[in-house]
């Protein structure tokens, strides 16, 4: 049996749901490549393309890639190493 | 009555079975791209094909262009929905560039300038299916339409036609590319409609 603690993933709804209620544009987004820490916003985005590409506005490689089908969509972050974002003092 | 009927069906039929399901036809050349046009200077532009057993194969542009090339007419149909019927390239077939290459390899997997990638089974790229094109209805291939040289497998949809074509990884193993890895199915058949994971 596995003794670890860990609770299963519902239990993260609150904290997700407060990251992903707020406008990611206005989040910092750190270049898996380069390093550099850009605000979301600032990528610069390719959309004449089978998706959306956001690409780092320092080195050019690829930060993230926004794909939409009916009734579904994928993000993949893999070009980001993480997100921050700014919350009420609060939260 | 029935004779126009006929006449106007029939062409409509012609018309539509060169269509697949859920495209449309456009007469311009839209261009797609994922990130910044790659601009290759001939004397810098190589093209490999590397196997399975790591060894490679390779051609500068000289060598490339002396290879036989082929003149062919394909249809084009990009999975954003337009399809352009008809058009005409000049290019190295894969089947000549494989002509010396020792692989059992099942996959390949596409790199272009740039850093784009798309997979495919070699299967997709042999026998007269595929090529490595460089002229454009007549004229030397724009860089907006992946010049120098582009992949061109007709038969999948657009994407798997990687522009600014460097090279080919061969391997035993799948690796999704770009756009595979983000939703967009694995093989991409215009005919069946596999658009996204899934279809």
């Amino acid at each position: 049996m596995n003794t670890d603690a860990f609770l299963d993933g519902n239990a993260a709804a609150g904290m997700l749901g407060e990251l992903f209620a707020v406008e990611v544009t206005a989040a910092g987004a750190q270049c898996a490549h380069c390093g550099r820490v850009s605000v979301v916003a600032q990528a610069r985005l390719y959309v004449d393309s089978p998706g959306v590409v956001g690409r780092c506005p320092s080195c050019e490689e690829v930060l993230f890639r926004m794909v939409r089908a009916p009734g579904r969509a994928w993000l993949d972050l893999r070009g980001v190493n993480y997100l921050e974002f700014a919350l009420p003092e609060d939260g | 009555m029935g004779i126009i009927s006929r006449g106007f069906s029939g062409r409509r039929r012609a018309h539509d079975e060169n269509l697949p399901p859920g495209q449309y036809l456009t007469e311009g050349f839209p261009v797609l791209s994922a990130g910044p046009t790659p601009r290759i200077q001939l004397e810098e532009w190589e093209f490999t094909i590397t196997t399975e057993a790591g060894d490679v194969h390779r051609w500068d542009w000289t060598a490339f262009r002396q290879l036989p090339a082929d003149e062919f007419t394909v249809d084009l149909h990009c999975v954003t929905r337009w399809s352009k019927l008809g058009t005409s390239w000049e290019g190295v077939s894969l089947e000549t560039l494989f002509a010396d290459v020792d692989t059992a390899a099942d996959y390949a997997l596409v790199h272009s300038y740039g850093g784009y990638t798309t997979n495919l089974p070699v299967d997709d790229l042999l026998d007269g299916k595929a090529w490595v094109a460089y002229r454009y209805d007549g004229e030397e291939l724009a860089p907006e339409h992946g010049g120098p040289a582009r992949l061109l497998v007709p038969h999948l949809y657009l994407w798997k036609s990687a522009k600014w074509v460097r090279g080919i990884a061969l391997s035993h193993s799948d690796e999704p590319g770009f756009w595979e890895s983000a939703g967009y199915h694995n093989y991409g058949d215009p005919w069946r409609e596999q658009r996204y994971w899934g279809d």
